[in-house]
């Protein structure tokens, strides 16, 4: 299994690497593109965009919310504690308790989704260079069917195209 | 950007992290001596107990209630702030936001340490901790020390992951960029990042979600901090704007521990060139702001009582104007007002001297409100036969200096391992369009565009 990759100085060549791409047949799905920085401002960086993390954060504020309830409520009937003339189940001030759990369920769902969704943590794949942290983008097609079509594309736009032995 | 800018950046803020001097080395030995000094005397206290420290009779919060107030509010600079930015997504913010993140961080690890500090027996503090003991005790839910366990606790989580997400592309960077320990070491901090348009979406979508979360979670804090004092009959601190007066107090607070800290940063690591004097600038004009809404709570508060006229409160509020404690009210107007006032309002006079000095004041200026709020409402509280005073002995002192040394200290290690600048937000900074957004901003601040 062969990694085929090129790396590009700025996001412009990156961008016609990718149309390269795509041109000579390769499903956007195949093509890896990774750099040090985000660049939501061209098209190839701002695949993938499509996420249901605010929803998921709703539902993490949700479960937060049911927990804090449930914890202050279940726990003030279990062992009723007499306090102030207060009534035994306080609602108002389980309000703050309720409040800090719901906003907590929200940042951990937020979390726990980002995780997921980037696939992190992992160990790193043996497509990667490392001179992506000196400001390259890598874009490249790990196991192409075509490896020749694919090094032509990625030629014509940086004129250097490296391979990679990767593992099965 | 070109590849020649991101490199130099990336080599400029690395160059703390990979290089290290001989004055980082004593400075680190310096301040852990101070804290161990700082241990050393709360094991004095734990072992003598609490009548070592000048608590006692009618006052029993005294400075370590103090620094738990203080600390707390230093910690709202950070991640409150940072988080705003974000939102409204003002350009300026990229080289600011992690120094600020950090303050947070550490300064609610300091802050909470303070009610252990000041327990007779530390080790029971766990009881805090809502499960069924043994005893069937469970904490009662209507205590505001218990909502102080899980708001202190809820940010700091929250804090510590709004900080660690977006470190994680830095430490791959790191990762890429050494050998030996500190590949292995950031190779596992970075989590296995690569850096795909995935991936730096979802972190900017977690961040973003985060965000919005903090800014409420962070109001709620200091307000439930003031629980602690308005839920009390006291004289001045049963206050219904007890709420919003200690959340203006502490992000005032903490603008200006920012502004020190990053005037020390940009010095200490030679950062000039990313923490510019719009940074102050903006900064300053935040906190010009909050000592205008500090200055109107404070009046507020003093007329009600005053026109209240009830004798108790009177006593309070006389002891501080004109009694035992106005040189320290008077001190703390002088710090939080009258100095910041002309020095960050006169434009000729704005600068980052100025507004470093004008930080200083107000950094003793609300550490002596954090004093002034508790010790001489509970010097009065009650009868007048059970009125008395409170001076801090020495154990307090020493615990109290050693949790600024215990600040820098964590700092100062913090900014060894991980860059104090977020990398990848100052390369996005760069970006032709954003960098066009942020000249129009710093053109706008310096009163160039009309």
């Amino acid at each position: 299994m062969t990694g085929v990759y090129g790396l590009f100085s700025t996001p412009e060549l990156a961008q016609e690497a990718v149309d390269g791409l795509r041109a000579s047949g390769v499903p956007d799905h195949e093509i890896t593109i990774q750099s040090s920085e985000p660049l939501e401002e061209y098209a190839f960086g701002s695949r993938d965009r499509d996420t249901l993390m605010p929803w998921i954060a709703v539902l993490g504020a949700a479960i937060g919310m049911a927990t804090g309830y449930f914890l202050t409520s279940i726990t003030q009937q279990a062992w009723p504690i007499s306090t102030g003339g207060m009534p035994i189940v306080t609602n108002w001030s389980n309000l703050i308790i309720i409040f800090e759990l719901t906003m907590l369920g929200a940042v951990f769902a937020s979390v726990i989704t980002l995780m997921f969704s980037a696939r992190l943590p992992r160990r790193l794949p043996k497509f990667y260079d490392r001179e992506i942290s000196n400001g390259k983008i890598l874009i490249g097609v790990a196991d192409p069917k075509e490896i020749d079509r694919v090094e032509h594309a990625l030629r014509e736009s940086s004129g250097g195209v490296r391979k990679m032995e990767l593992q099965r | 950007m070109t590849r020649r800018t991101s490199n130099s950046l990336t080599d400029d803020l690395l160059r703390p992290v990979l290089e290290t001097s001989t004055k980082f080395y004593v400075t680190t030995a310096l301040l852990a001596l101070i804290v161990a000094a700082g241990f050393g005397t709360w094991f004095y206290q734990i072992y003598f107990g609490l009548g070592v420290t000048g608590d006692n009779w009618p006052v029993f919060w005294g400075l370590h209630e103090t620094n738990f107030v203080f600390w707390i509010g230093i910690s709202h600079a950070g991640t409150l702030i940072s988080a705003i930015l974000r939102i409204v997504n003002a350009t300026w913010r990229r080289p600011v936001t992690r120094c600020a993140e950090v303050i947070t961080a550490f300064a609610l690890m300091i802050g909470a340490l303070f009610p252990l500090i000041h327990l007779g027996r530390p080790w029971l503090a766990w009881w805090l901790i809502p499960y069924p003991s043994e005893r069937l005790l469970w904490p009662n839910y209507r205590s505001p020390l218990v909502w102080d366990f899980f708001a202190i606790n809820t940010y700091l989580l929250s804090s510590l992951l709004f900080l660690a997400l977006p470190a994680i592309p830095d430490f791959a960077l790191i990762r890429d960029r050494t050998t030996g320990w500190r590949n292995w070491f950031y190779g596992k901090l970075s989590l296995g990042w690569q850096g795909t348009p995935k991936q730096w979406h979802r972190l900017e979508s977690a961040m973003h979600m985060m965000a919005l979360a903090i800014i409420p979670i962070a109001i709620s804090v200091h307000t439930i901090v003031s629980f602690d004092f308005s839920m009390a009959v006291v004289p001045m601190w049963h206050s219904t704007i007890f709420g919003p007066y200690f959340v203006v107090g502490a992000i005032f607070s903490g603008i200006a521990a920012l502004n020190i800290v990053m005037a020390i940063v940009r010095k200490a690591l030679h950062l000039e060139k990313y923490l510019q004097p719009i940074h102050f600038r903006n900064l300053g004009k935040l906190m010009l702001a909050m000592s205008l809404l500090w200055g109107y709570f404070v009046f507020n508060e003093r007329l009600v009582t005053w026109y209240g006229n009830t004798p108790h409160e009177m006593a309070a509020l006389w002891s501080t104007q004109m009694g035992r404690y106005s040189p320290l009210f008077w001190t703390m107007i002088v710090c939080n007002f009258v100095l910041p006032f002309p020095l960050l309002t006169i434009r000729k006079l704005r600068s980052i001297t100025a507004t470093v000095i004008a930080s200083c004041g107000v950094v003793v200026g609300m550490w002596l409100e954090r004093f002034l709020i508790i010790v001489p409402s509970l010097s009065y509280k009650g009868t007048p036969y059970s009125w008395g005073a409170y001076l801090p002995r020495w154990p307090e002192i020493v615990i109290f200096s050693s949790s600024f040394a215990a600040m820098a200290l964590l700092y100062l290690l913090f900014s060894k391992f991980i860059p104090i600048i977020s990398i990848w937000e100052m390369k996005v900074g760069e970006h032709p369009h954003i960098k066009v957004a942020a000249e129009v901003q710093e053109a706008e601040a310096a009163g160039e565009l009309i």
